[in-house]
């Protein structure tokens, strides 16, 4: 690797971005759901930047393999991850992480969701069972989460209720039907997850 | 609502073919640097020296020359980055580039910032949760 090669695609410059005497405070939220449900689109709804793709190479159990007890086969295989930012004040920055919802990508997500918000799990009702990896692995970890069903036109529309029965999620646990093309729709869900933390988070 | 026949589709229940939970048994030892820098994704990290000041990454001897993947990731860190967008900008794997900044972090030549929300758990606390959640009502 004789150069490096990158683009920066920073459009506006933020005045914590040019100072490097301090950092502002850097939190993040993680987006998890099944492939194509609409994390990506939901991280570009609110993120000021274009967002960025990173990768994690990573060593997967093999797919017969479910229980990690087991040594299991091993294979290499490369996981994208996608996330975007919101400056929130001049010294506090959200990022959004939207990561793959499988199973076998549960290695990746411990690292990701250490000093975590929160998670939001987003629901497809037409392939429901791809999001039940991503409950079970933030219910095992404590992390608060919300659930966000992204409606696409065109697919049958279900109550709340119908959704949080199906998930067999408690009753506290916000469940919302939302789309996450509208920015309007993205921010009303990351609000509800963030105030769900805040419910669950000790005085 | 459940008692109500429905001529719609069902939608299929979490749990229903369900093995028991399992927690993995995963250790945390990825992120930390040999002198304990936290490196998550979401961790600044910004070049120590003025960025005129490149004789040293440029004049080392062949064994001490600096490699040009370390001299992008301290061009790129002329800003505030995260530990995630120099991965994503430089196109390398997150685990490479957490390893390419340990040494750069252990060599003075970048700072590791805390994310301001660590202690214990990592877990954000209240005020913090607050103070996203107006910045999250003013947008």
């Amino acid at each position: 690797m004789d150069s490096v090669v990158f683009e920066d695609t920073d459009e506006d410059l933020r005045s914590w971005q040019t100072d490097r005497t301090w950092a502002p405070i850097a939190t993040k939220i993680v987006v998890a759901g099944g492939f194509g449900v609409g994390k990506t689109t939901l991280v570009t709804a609110v993120s000021e930047i274009t967002p960025l793709q990173t990768e994690a190479l990573m060593t997967e159990a093999s797919e017969e393999t479910d229980d990690l007890t087991a040594t299991p086969g091993k294979s290499t295989t490369t996981v994208a991850m996608d996330f975007g930012r919101i400056t929130l004040d001049d010294d506090l920055v959200l990022y959004l992480f939207g990561t793959p919802g499988q199973q076998r990508f549960w290695f990746m997500w411990d690292d990701l969701v250490r000093g975590a918000i929160g998670a939001v799990v987003m629901a497809d009702t037409r392939r429901l069972k791809d999001c039940f990896p991503a409950l079970d692995y933030f219910e095992s970890c404590g992390l608060p989460y919300v659930v966000a069903v992204n409606h696409f036109d065109g697919s049958e529309r279900f109550e709340p209720e119908d959704v949080r029965e199906a998930l067999t999620i408690p009753a506290h646990i916000p469940v919302m039907i939302m789309d996450a093309r509208r920015r309007i729709s993205v921010i009303e869900t990351l609000l509800s997850l963030v105030g769900h933390a805040l419910d669950v988070t000790p005085e | 609502m459940s008692n109500a026949p429905r001529n719609r589709p069902q939608l299929p229940v979490r749990g229903g073919d369900r093995k028991p939970a399992r927690v993995r048994p995963y250790s945390l030892t990825g992120g930390r640097t040999r002198f304990g820098h936290v490196l998550l994704v979401e961790t600044f990290v910004a070049a120590l020296e003025a960025p005129e000041e490149r004789k040293e990454l440029t004049n080392g001897s062949l064994s001490t020359k600096v490699m040009p993947e370390l001299r992008a990731i301290v061009e790129l860190c002329r800003r505030m980055r995260t530990v995630a967008e120099i991965a994503a900008l430089l196109k390398m794997p997150l685990g490479v580039v957490r390893v390419l900044l340990s040494d750069l972090a252990d060599q003075g030549k970048i700072r590791v910032y805390g994310t301001g929300t660590g202690h214990g758990t990592g877990r954000p606390d209240r005020a913090l949760l607050e103070r996203v959640l107006s910045g999250l009502r003013r947008l």
